[in-house]
């Protein structure tokens, strides 16, 4: 079996795996990284989102042995020394989370928007999560915690990691 | 108090959600947990000819493959339906056996046939692609509307396909009522058929426990006995040999209320091979083996006199029981739909019948709102419709005909007694906010633009309780810690807060101190789950009295501490004080202190900790006005919802920003039945043709506007805290209040009415049809 080595959060790691493992199967059952969901098998849901790289990807659509060398960030790698990312702080304060399973995903591809567009718009936001399907929230308090986040994010940019 | 009820408290629960630390079921890690896959039929009726493992034994780390024969050799394991329901010449419904695994036959695709137990889950899958089966395929019984005609029948304990034929009502009162009326408007329509979708799939795990020997069933529930009761008489085990756990559940919707084959296979693997086994649904599987919700084709029909006024009402449904009735399958169409029948109307008449039957497709059962929905849109369709062929505006005719605050408690045709409500009241609070009166310009300026829009309302009563008792039972542990152990089961709701606020503002502790505990048959030995919109009036009720209990306990341990008359003692904010004296002593502390004593006067054997049984007397009745302004592209058939407002009264309002959570969670799914879900057959083969999320349409975000929610707290008279319940009402008013929006905005063209989900395509075709 290839041994692949990547960087997940910060940390170096590597594993045996099945060329057909997916990086979303090399998080959850090599690495015990559970905070990274599977919600469909066809690449809708977006509860599997990670950044791969900087950029956000769907971990279903991924297959571990092409990280190699990668870097990857989960959302157990987003708080800081124990301080939430204001995003996760907003999905909080604005009930931009019932259930909980979208959620890692939700805000996974939230970070990659407000990278690319620290100033999104209601429409830009709601464009932007057609990839994630959540049944709880109507999307209303997501939406809400997303623009929240952006507003904070500008106000107090995070150092790069 | 910041905490206390009434405050919109951010939620205890978040911080391991935004984290990754949340604890669903494909989460728990058991070492040497085996892989099961499940065999499925392809096909969605066939006689089984054959089955051969043989392949599928070769395949390497495969432990066993087994099929009904093996499991089963008796024929015995039948998942039961709970609901007793009488047909209207008395006797009593069909009671056709569902099968854990098919023996001779299939009546769904995605019906299990076998399943592989293996060390891996590429194992035990491709295990499952080798077990060979020999069908020979059967027309398939598709349409709801014809399954009583169709030349084959499923069961042959069901004739002619019918599960049962029940009516309740008086058939010649209103065909009286009828025989007068100035004015009669009927309408067929469907309550097209969904399915669920929680995010997270269903799974499941067993093992056998530890030291004890009994079988651990993990399971994403809506409350756990119900599990524990069924999985003991299906693997002919005493329930006290079968403990059930459920962890963080990702949505349920009631699909996650009901037991299912793939939970029986996994506790029999699990307690034949002595070894932890472990399921997890793929999508696809989730659309084939969940239940479905809805599936309803209608003929409704209100008389009124010649002042608008009703008279009476007749309803006659085809309920799609799916190929199985599943544990409570028809209790959703028949006793739960007629208890909000006739809406908030004086409807003096009712005959309501209901035919169930089966067709070769999942089993349909409770899905949020479960009946009321159904009802409600009939009938408040029917109101616009009736309003447009009376000529008078649609706030007229309900106003018209809404029982009025001063007539309440109101007894119903139906036989339920609402307690309070301010229809008029609410829907007038919600047309102001939508601006109504303004809705006439805005459908001229859109007109300019080429659009059709249209505006439409929605009046929605609901009826909540599910199961009348419920229990709660408060622990004072060492550290300090206030220990709630309930009956219900939070599967995203936030109960953790919500229950914490009530114990906090009651008890008068910080509420990061209390611990809800759930989800467990050894934390709490029975429970009525949650369902219903049950979880805050039920178990709301049975922890005020928990906490009564644990107040009155205190005074008498602080009597006892302070050698003082327990008349004497009173407690207020959290602390026990003797009345004239300045002996005081804080609940936390006190609990502590008698915890320490080695003799304990009678009554305090267990400390403060206490435990309470409660009973509702009656349900209670939310509500409240939905109102959907929509825009209609006439050139795609395309609907944008542009502007949605809801005045709900929900009675008094424990946490208004989980409140609000739940109405809009629950008005996006009624969206999303209106304007886009869909569970589509192919009409002669029963292949689920939308069997994934590319095929079916959950709302997504750029689909939904946000919402503008407000409550009006008319608090109910049935239950201590006053509260009504929220969880259901967003599904239940949604889903009319759109499709009036849309046939208002279509109305130009004389479009009377067209079915849900008003796609596209649905909505071009009728605009074409109609010379647009």
């Amino acid at each position: 079996m290839p041994r692949v080595v990547m960087r997940v959060n910060g940390k170096e790691v590597s594993g045996e795996v099945e060329p057909r493992t997916l990086l979303v199967e090399f998080l959850r059952e090599h690495l015990g990284l559970t905070g990274t969901h599977v919600g469909c098998d066809t690449s809708q849901c977006g509860c599997c989102v990670v950044h791969l790289d900087g950029r956000s990807v769907k971990s279903c659509t991924v297959l571990a042995v092409q990280c190699e060398g990668a870097e990857v960030l989960t959302i157990e790698g987003l708080a800081r020394n124990g301080e939430l990312h204001p995003i996760q702080r907003a999905f909080h304060e604005c009930h931009g989370l019932q259930c909980g399973f979208c959620t890692p995903g939700m805000i996974m591809s939230a970070l990659e928007l407000l990278q690319r567009h620290p100033a999104p718009t209601e429409p830009q936001v709601r464009a932007w999560l057609e990839g994630n399907l959540c049944r709880c929230t109507g999307y209303h308090n997501i939406v809400r915690a997303i623009l929240q986040a952006a507003e904070e994010m500008r106000q107090a940019p995070r150092p790069a990691a | 108090m910041k905490f206390g009820i009434g405050q919109p408290v951010g939620r205890l629960e978040d911080r391991r959600f935004v984290t990754g630390r949340g604890r669903f079921l494909d989460d728990l890690r058991i070492d040497g947990a085996l892989h099961l896959a499940v065999v499925r039929s392809p096909v969605a009726h066939a006689r089984i000819r054959s089955v051969d493992v043989t392949a599928a034994e070769a395949v390497e780390g495969v432990v066993a493959v087994v099929t009904a024969e093996r499991m089963d050799p008796e024929g015995r394991m039948h998942i039961p339906c709970l609901v007793p329901l009488k047909n209207r010449d008395g006797s009593r419904r069909a009671d056709p056996p569902r099968p854990v695994l098919a023996r001779d036959r299939v009546r769904h695709a995605g019906e299990a046939v076998a399943f592989v137990v293996a060390e891996s889950r590429a194992a035990a899958e491709a295990a499952a692609e080798a077990v060979a089966v020999d069908w020979e395929e059967l027309p398939a019984v598709v349409d709801p509307a014809r399954a009583d005609a169709a030349a084959v029948t499923l069961h042959e304990a069901a004739p002619r396909n019918v599960a049962f034929d029940w009516h309740f009502g008086d058939e010649a009162a209103v065909a009286e009522a009828f025989a007068r009326a100035a004015h009669v408007t009927r309408l067929e329509l469907v309550n097209n058929r969904v399915v669920p979708c929680a995010m997270e799939p269903r799974a499941c795990l067993a093992h056998p426990e530890e030291g004890t020997g009994r079988l651990v069933v993990w399971v994403p529930s809506q409350g756990v006995w119900l599990h524990r009761q069924l999985l003991a008489r299906l693997l002919g085990l005493p329930e006290a040999r079968i403990r059930v756990r459920t962890p963080d559940v990702g949505g349920g919707f009631g699909m996650k209320i009901f037991v299912y084959p793939e939970y029986v296979m996994v506790a029999w693997a699990a307690h034949t091979l002595g070894r932890p086994v472990r399921w997890t649904a793929g999508r696809g599987e989730s659309f084939l083996a969940d239940t479905h919700g809805r599936g309803h084709v209608t003929v409704a029909e209100l008389a009124f006199d010649a002042d608008a006024r009703m008279l009476a009402y007749r309803v006659r449904v085809r309920a799609d029981m799916g190929a199985y009735l599943s544990n409570y399958a028809p209790f959703i169409p028949t006793l739960a739909a007629l208890k909000v029948l006739t809406g908030v109307y004086r409807i003096p008449a009712v005959s309501y019948g209901v035919l169930g039957v089966f067709t070769n497709t999942q089993p349909v059962d409770a899905y949020r709102g479960a009946g009321r929905p159904e009802s409600i849109y009939a009938l408040e369709r029917l109101v616009d419709v009736a309003a447009r062929e009376l000529g008078l505006p649609p706030e007229e005719l309900r106003r018209r005909n809404m029982i009025a605050p001063e007539e309440m408690p109101y007894r119903t045709a139906a036989g339920e007694t609402y307690d309070s409500g301010e229809f008029v009241r609410l829907m007038e609070a919600c047309m102001t906010r939508a601006d109504w009166a303004g809705a006439a310009a805005r459908r001229e300026e859109a007109r300019r633009r080429g659009r059709l829009r249209g505006i439409g309302m929605a009046y929605y009563i609901e009826a909540t309780m599910g199961d009348a008792e419920e229990r709660a039972r408060v622990r004072f542990l060492e550290d300090g810690t206030v220990e709630v152990a309930v009956g219900t089961q939070s599967t995203g709701q936030g109960h953790e807060t919500a229950y914490a606020q009530i114990l906090a503002e009651r008890l008068g502790v910080p509420p990061e101190r209390v611990r809800v505990v759930q989800g467990d048959t050894d934390v709490m030995e029975e429970g009525g789950g949650t369902g219903g919109s049950r979880s805050l009036t039920a178990e709301g009720t049975a922890l005020l009295e928990a906490a009564a209990r644990v107040i009155e306990k205190g005074r008498l341990a602080a009597a006892h501490h302070f050698e003082a008359a327990v008349d004497d003692v009173v407690f207020a904010d959290g602390v026990f004080r003797v009345r004239g004296t300045d002996r005081e002593i804080a609940l936390l502390e006190l609990a502590r202190l008698v915890a320490s004593w080695r003799e304990r006067p009678a009554g305090l054997e267990s400390g403060l900790d206490a435990d309470a049984e409660i009973t509702l007397s009656a349900y209670s009745y939310p509500n409240g006005c939905h109102i959907a302004e929509v825009e209609v592209d006439p050139e795609t058939g395309t609907v944008d919802l542009v502007r949605y407002t809801v005045v709900d009264d929900f009675g008094v309002v424990l946490n208004p920003l989980l409140v609000a959570g739940q109405v809009h969670g629950g008005i996006a799914q009624g969206v999303g039945q209106a304007l886009l879900e869909h569970a589509v057959f192919d009409p002669d083969w029963g292949q689920l043709l939308t069997g994934s999320f590319a095929d079916y349409a959950l709302p997504r975000a750029d689909r939904l506007p946000f919402v503008d929610f407000s409550y009006i707290e008319i608090p109910c008279r049935h239950n201590p805290l006053g509260v009504k319940g929220c969880g259901e009402a967003g599904s239940i008013g949604a889903p009319p209040a759109v499709v009036n929006a849309v046939m208002d905005a279509l109305a130009p063209l004389g479009i009377r009415h067209l079915d849900m989900p008003l796609t596209p395509a649905r909505v071009r075709a009728a605009v074409a049809a109609a010379g647009g």
